[in-house]
């Protein structure tokens, strides 16, 4: 197992008991999540693992305040989210985290540098009003300073999610959380694209909480979990061995053996 | 601050991006606009058109006119309208003009051709808007003249002074029983067709050089519009008491009737109204369409730390926004139209005072469109924030 090297600050982010139950049309209750119990510090890497439709999203849209537990509690900096209401927890949400989707999902229409800098249009004071300038300077740092006014169709989709990433960066978060950053990607994109992440958030001290199919990509965070039957529990991921049984528990797949040297 | 500018910018940056789809919803709020704006300020040229035509004929609102008659015997011309001036003075009214209509004989070859003849003021020409197309229209100073001057009409000109134009000074012999020659010093307007010889005279002259005219004079006395019944009653009382014997009578103008009633004014605005309805719902329905394509990127925007207000705001300031530009464009189209109209052709005459463009005209139609953009957002608004969040990213 990889020594963890930043968890031993205060948590920033805590789950105690958390549950998540919806209602079916026909009456029934789907348990989703069961029990989660989970802490994150500060410039920790955390990678959950998880078979198709075992509530990883809904996991990463809880921890970042886009869905509410049904039960249980949710600290984060020790302040019970329960507690805030809908608009202290959309501010929380713009100031603290930083989203990366698996689509990337860029704002159509607009260039790279619009769309890096459409987060900071909710920010307040000198992120508002040098928006252009601090998206300008973040697509610089991802390598894609020739790039700011590009539509995101004239680009590839490394470049693509190099522009989520910048996007997610720009307000300073202090989450990433990464719903399947590099399932659109190939092999060698997708570790590029996770070197990034990875640079990124040890650079600016964010947690970096990553979902994700690819154990190899799990492989370079310092706690990996595996989520089934929505119950989150802990992996081990840091020699191949393993990382072939756990893929065969979670259902995984192990693209390629070397790859998994790179974050172990 | 921040926010609201954000929410702005936001909503321009829509518009810009879409912004086929905007131009095309917004193509009948424009016009619809246009309409508007276009229509009320047409109608009150038109209003200021019928109202100066009015004015030509019975003075300017509001013009009380007296008259005064003796029952024992004639009425002294001169003491009349001593009476009138001293009253002007005593009631400080500005413009106030005697008018008698006569029959003017002018020597024209070896007999008299008779011609309208009215006898006025000075003020004469501006209580009833009438203005020299030639030469000029009297003062003060003419009543010192040393011979009686003349303001005609072209066909006066053409039938007693052989055609010669008024730079020229013609003169012209008046008839009666003592001949003495007159200066024609402007000319008026033809106001219709088929006008004869007419011609003005001040009264001052009048009296010295034509006496016999001066008589069945009236007054036109141009008042503020709110004292108009007070002082009605006071020139009746005071001019009943200057000149015992006389019966002074003092009327209000006629209603004439020229101007658009208010009926009118409401059904044209009523007929806009209803067009730039449409044009809002043409509006709402793309809305609606693309905000239901726009729903990730709702999503996304929540992800962003997009409040619920913030969402609801920003899709309603799209439609504001929009229709706000889009009422703008309308109103100059409608300031473009409306001063290129052919106001003598349209209405059958120049106007003197031309209206200025109705502000509030503007101000009506901006409010219209920001209102039906304000409504067509509502909806769509209302739909964006009920958008589940999670459902909108994976949308």
């Amino acid at each position: 197992m990889s020594t963890p090297t930043v968890t031993d600050g205060p948590p920033l982010v805590e789950l105690h008991g958390v549950t998540r139950h919806v209602q079916l049309p026909n009456g029934s209750t789907l348990e989703i999540l069961r029990g989660i119990d989970l802490s994150v510090a500060p410039g920790e890497h955390v990678a959950v693992v998880g078979r198709s439709g075992t509530g990883k999203s809904t996991l990463l849209n809880i921890l970042g305040l886009l869905d509410s537990p049904t039960h249980g509690d949710y600290l984060l900096e020790g302040t019970p989210i329960g507690r805030l209401g809908s608009r202290a927890r959309a501010r929380r949400r713009g100031d603290d985290f930083g989203f990366v989707f698996q689509q990337f999902n860029l704002l159509a229409g607009r260039t790279a540098v619009e769309n890096v800098a459409a987060p900071l249009l909710y920010a307040r004071g000198r992120k508002f009003w040098q928006r252009k300038r601090l998206a300008t300077q973040m697509l610089e740092r991802v390598g894609l300073g020739e790039r700011l006014d590009t539509m995101p169709e004239k680009l590839s989709g490394g470049e693509q999610q190099r522009v989520a990433i910048a996007r997610a960066l720009v307000r300073g978060p202090r989450v990433i959380l990464a719903d399947e950053p590099t399932g659109a990607l190939d092999v060698d994109t997708g570790r590029a694209v996770m070197d990034l992440l990875d640079t990124a958030a040890a650079e600016t001290g964010a947690a970096l909480v990553t979902i994700t199919h690819d154990l190899a990509i799990a492989a370079r965070a310092d706690r990996q979990f595996r989520l089934a039957d929505g119950v989150l529990v802990p992996i081990h991921l840091d020699a191949p061995g393993p990382v072939i049984e756990a893929a065969a528990a979670v259902g995984a797949t192990v693209p390629a053996a070397p790859a998994l040297g790179a974050g172990a | 601050m921040s926010g609201l500018v954000g929410a702005v910018v936001e909503a321009w940056d829509e518009l810009r991006i879409h912004k086929v789809r905007v131009l095309l919803a917004l193509v009948g709020v424009a016009v619809a606009v246009t309409a508007i704006t276009g229509i009320t300020a047409a109608v009150s040229m038109l209003g200021q058109a019928m109202q100066e035509s009015s004015d030509r004929d019975q003075g300017r609102p509001t013009t009380l006119t007296v008259y005064g008659w003796n029952s024992t015997g004639e009425l002294d011309p001169l003491a009349f309208d001593q009476a009138v001036d001293e009253l002007a003075e005593r009631y400080k009214i500005s413009y106030h003009s005697v008018q008698a209509n006569q029959q003017l004989p002018v020597r024209s070859g070896a007999s008299d051709t008779y011609v309208q003849l009215t006898v006025v003021d000075p003020s004469y020409s501006v209580i009833t808007r009438l203005v020299t197309d030639g030469g000029r229209w009297f003062t003060d100073r003419d009543a010192e003249a040393l011979g009686p001057t003349l303001v005609v009409n072209q066909p006066f000109l053409d039938q007693l002074t052989d055609g010669r134009p008024v730079d020229a000074h013609p003169q012209v012999t008046l008839g009666g029983d003592t001949a003495v020659q007159a200066t024609v010093i402007g000319t008026v307007p033809v106001r219709w067709e088929q006008e004869g010889p007419m011609a003005y005279m001040l009264f001052d002259q009048a009296a010295r050089w034509l006496p016999d005219l001066v008589r069945d004079q009236q007054y036109k006395i141009w008042v503020p519009t709110e004292l108009d019944e007070d002082l009605q009653a006071v020139l009746r009382r005071d001019l009943t008491a200057m000149l015992p014997g006389m019966h002074a009578e003092v009327q209000l103008p006629w209603d004439s009737g020229f101007g658009l009633d208010s009926a009118t004014r409401w059904v044209v605005l009523g007929v806009s109204g209803f067009a730039l309805l449409l044009g809002g719902l043409g509006l709402l329905n793309i809305a609606l369409v693309t905000v239901r394509y726009r729903i990730r990127e709702i999503g996304i925007r929540r992800s962003f730390g997009a409040t619920g207000s913030r969402v609801f705001f920003g899709v309603l300031m799209e439609s504001v926004v929009a229709t706000f530009v889009a009422g703008l464009v309308g109103v100059v189209l409608a300031v473009a139209i409306v001063k290129n109209i052919p106001v003598e052709r349209v209405f059958g005459t120049a106007l003197q005072d031309t209206p200025p463009f109705p502000f509030t005209a503007a101000l009506v139609g901006m409010a219209c469109a920001t209102g039906v953009g304000a409504l067509a957002g509502l909806v769509p608004a209302i739909y964006a924030v009920r958008v589940k969040v999670i459902d909108a990213i994976r949308y």
